[in-house]
């Protein structure tokens, strides 16, 4: 993509200091300087407990330059409720809360509260950037671990048996206004989403895949590369869904083996290339299911 | 303007009077007919607050609590386990320095499901950094949840104000309940010391290092010392307002007393009549009522129970492994007391899971109160049959 289109797309101003606390090659201060690009200053954050917690910064201070509260593991979209709550009943009806949470605080332990808030379509954005484990407590496996994965819960010995919770059919069976998955190699694409979310009024909900090189067990540089081959090869296809029904690719997913994806990442690295190839059929296989999805709607 | 009601109504008109602009809540037996009748306050216009009918007491709490940051005044209510769910959340309401205000109706904890009253559930709570006041009265409880929002404001504490299962929540009383214009004058809308602001931003709650985390709580312990102070300041407004005023403590008839009863909440009553009769036989008895549990009292229970020969403090709760609650409070904060003035302290555990405590059962605990030299043990079980 040509620098243009970014300067197009992509508002110069950050709202994320350098100076944070992410571990190099992370994807998560990425994905959080895109979101707050695109939602600007007239926003707040809540941040239940994940690497974020501590990548915003210890007390007094703060890598962001938009009001942060931080909050127990599950209660992100409790929180945002309150909050947004708390601003309606004086008046406020414009300022954007999100709540900003890892794949542990929404697959698994948030999931209470998540589902509660866009059952009763609260009006704010849930962001849920997705390390695939609970990488901040030292790489535990989570319901968003996908299948095959070492962690120190699953050692290759035993690594994961289930495959990753399909995160966005849930979402979607609550018939939020919006829910999306981004990616940040596709900057222009996760902007443009979070521009459109903000345009929108109830529950919207952003799954944004975020490589974790400790976690992953992959090089610092390799972040971008292995979000883009995710789209790529349709392991983490781009897509929205509106009101529930209405699904929509993004990008274009040529497919392809998933091989060097899975390669490149010592997490996988005890497994065999029938398992590697079992992965591949799974892969196809949701590939379907989301094709028909995108064809009928649900 | 007097109306007869329930204590969980009392509560409702409480929360309306007071303007509370959201809340969050959760159903939960004894405690459901407050938030019922708040949303058809919400509902028919009375009370233009925002209500998020959450899916949970944790998530109820969690958005208090995200309201509370908002600026805004916050109530919920719960019950036992609801309160129990909470438990993570209202750490972090008062570690937060946020002044939500919650009721909670006294009731046992299961196993085995027990709906009726006991205090185990916000004793439970003792070491979470809320201020607790238990209420003896309908008309108290109806004070207390305005007075509540006034003390957790200027102290930037939350406030638990408690009521007992049924005796109360479910009793039917006369309430004079203030008029508007004078709850106005004694509550203005809430001006928060420190809220999420775009145009100030701040992060709250973030990660505090060894060296800063002693600091912060340091200044949690001087804001529940100053709430003594601040919990009279509130009551003389409200006593100028009304003319009621209750206390932290209440001595009743202690003059003179060589033996004083210690209660909190409805079992006060009735021991009350107790003292009565036993007055009008000429004995010496009276009666010290216990409404703030947090802070504790420890001045006032020094003050009245030094220099009497014997007290029985009765606990409506047990912590297992120890005694009563309020007895073991009371003893620790009597230890202080010279030897030559320090009671003869029975500690009698009772009406746990709602079991009655008739006149005849204080009466029962009076005479033994002064027939043994010593109590046989820390906690006395009464009436238990085996």
């Amino acid at each position: 993509m040509s620098q243009t289109i970014i300067k197009q797309h992509i508002p110069r101003d950050d709202l994320l200091a350098s100076g944070h606390l992410a571990c190099p090659g992370c994807a998560a201060p990425i994905a959080m300087n895109l979101v707050l690009k695109a939602l600007g200053p007239e926003t707040m954050v809540v941040l239940p407990a994940c690497c974020w917690s501590i990548i915003a910064g210890p007390w007094p201070q703060s890598s962001l330059r938009v009001p942060l509260f931080h909050t127990a593991f599950e209660t992100g979209a409790a929180v945002a409720s309150g909050i947004k709550a708390g601003l309606v009943s004086r008046g406020d009806t414009e300022t954007t809360v999100i709540a900003w949470a890892g794949d542990g605080g929404t697959f698994d332990i948030g999931l209470q509260a998540l589902s509660g808030a866009a059952e009763r379509n609260e009006d704010f954005i849930y962001f849920c950037y997705d390390n695939e484990a609970y990488m901040n407590t030292g790489v535990q496996r989570s319901s968003a671990t996908p299948w095959g994965a070492w962690t120190t819960t699953t050692p290759t010995s035993d690594p994961e048996h289930q495959p990753k919770k399909d995160i966005m059919a849930i979402m979607a069976a609550h018939r939020i206004p919006y829910a999306a998955t981004a990616s940040v190699a596709y900057p222009v694409d996760l902007v443009e989403k979070v521009k459109k979310a903000r345009t929108i009024r109830g529950t919207r909900f952003i799954h944004i895949l975020a490589p974790c090189p400790p976690g992953w067990k992959t090089q610092n540089d390799e972040t971008i590369d292995l979000a883009r081959m995710a789209v790529e090869r349709r392991i983490f296809p781009l897509l929205e869904v509106e009101n529930g029904g209405d699904w929509r690719f993004t990008v274009d997913h040529p497919g392809g083996s998933i091989e060097e994806y899975i390669r490149r990442q010592a997490r996988f690295k005890h497994l065999t290339d029938q398992q590697i190839e079992l992965i591949q059929t799974e892969v196809a296989a949701r590939w379907e299911i989301l094709s028909k999805r995108v064809k009928y709607g649900t | 303007m007097k109306k007869v009601m329930i204590g969980n109504h009392a509560v409702s008109w409480g929360v309306l009077r007071s303007r509370v602009e959201v809340i969050s809540a959760y159903p939960i037996t004894p405690q459901t007919q407050i938030v019922e009748a708040l949303s058809d306050m919400v509902a028919d216009g009375s009370l233009p607050a925002q209500y998020i009918k959450v899916e949970s007491e944790h998530s109820a709490m969690a958005a208090c609590i995200g309201a509370s940051i908002a600026g805004t005044r916050t109530f919920t209510a719960t019950s036992a386990q609801g309160l129990a769910l909470m438990h993570e959340m209202l750490h972090w309401a008062a570690g937060g320095r946020l002044p939500v205000v919650m009721a909670n109706v006294n009731r046992a904890m299961a196993p085995g499901w027990n709906i009726w009253t006991d205090q185990n559930d916000s004793l439970s709570q003792r070491d979470t950094g809320w201020i607790q006041l238990y209420c003896e009265t309908n008309q108290e409880v109806f004070d207390t949840t305005i007075q509540s929002f006034k003390l957790a404001e200027k102290v930037n504490l939350p406030v638990m104000l408690v009521l007992d299962a049924f005796f109360l929540s479910h009793t039917s009383e006369p309430v004079d309940v203030t008029e508007q214009e004078d709850v106005d004058r004694f509550l203005p809308r809430r001006e928060a010391t420190f809220k999420m602001d775009t145009s100030d931003p701040h992060a709250f709650g973030a990660l505090v290092r060894p060296d800063a985390y002693t600091e912060m709580r340091w200044h949690q312990q001087e804001a529940m010392r100053e709430a003594r102070d601040v919990f009279r300041q509130v009551e003389d407004e409200w006593e100028a307002i009304t003319g009621r005023r209750y206390g932290a403590v209440e001595a009743y008839r202690t003059e003179d007393a060589d033996l004083l009863l210690v209660t909190s909440g409805t079992i006060t009553s009735t021991a009350r009549t107790v003292v009565d009769e036993r007055r009008a036989a000429g004995e010496k008895v009276g009666l010290l009522k216990v409404k703030m549990f947090r802070p504790f009292p420890t001045d006032e229970l020094r003050s009245h129970l030094g220099g009497v020969d014997r007290v029985a403090v009765l606990d409506r709760n047990i912590s297992p492994g120890h005694g009563g609650i309020f007895a073991e409070e009371t003893r620790s904060a009597l230890y202080d007391v010279p030897p030559e003035d320090r009671p003869i302290l029975f500690g009698y555990v009772l009406g746990l899971g709602g079991r009655d405590v008739t006149p005849g059962v204080i009466n029962d605990i009076i005479d033994n109160t002064r027939a043994k030299n010593q109590p046989e043990r820390e906690d006395l079980w009464v009436g238990v049959e085996l």
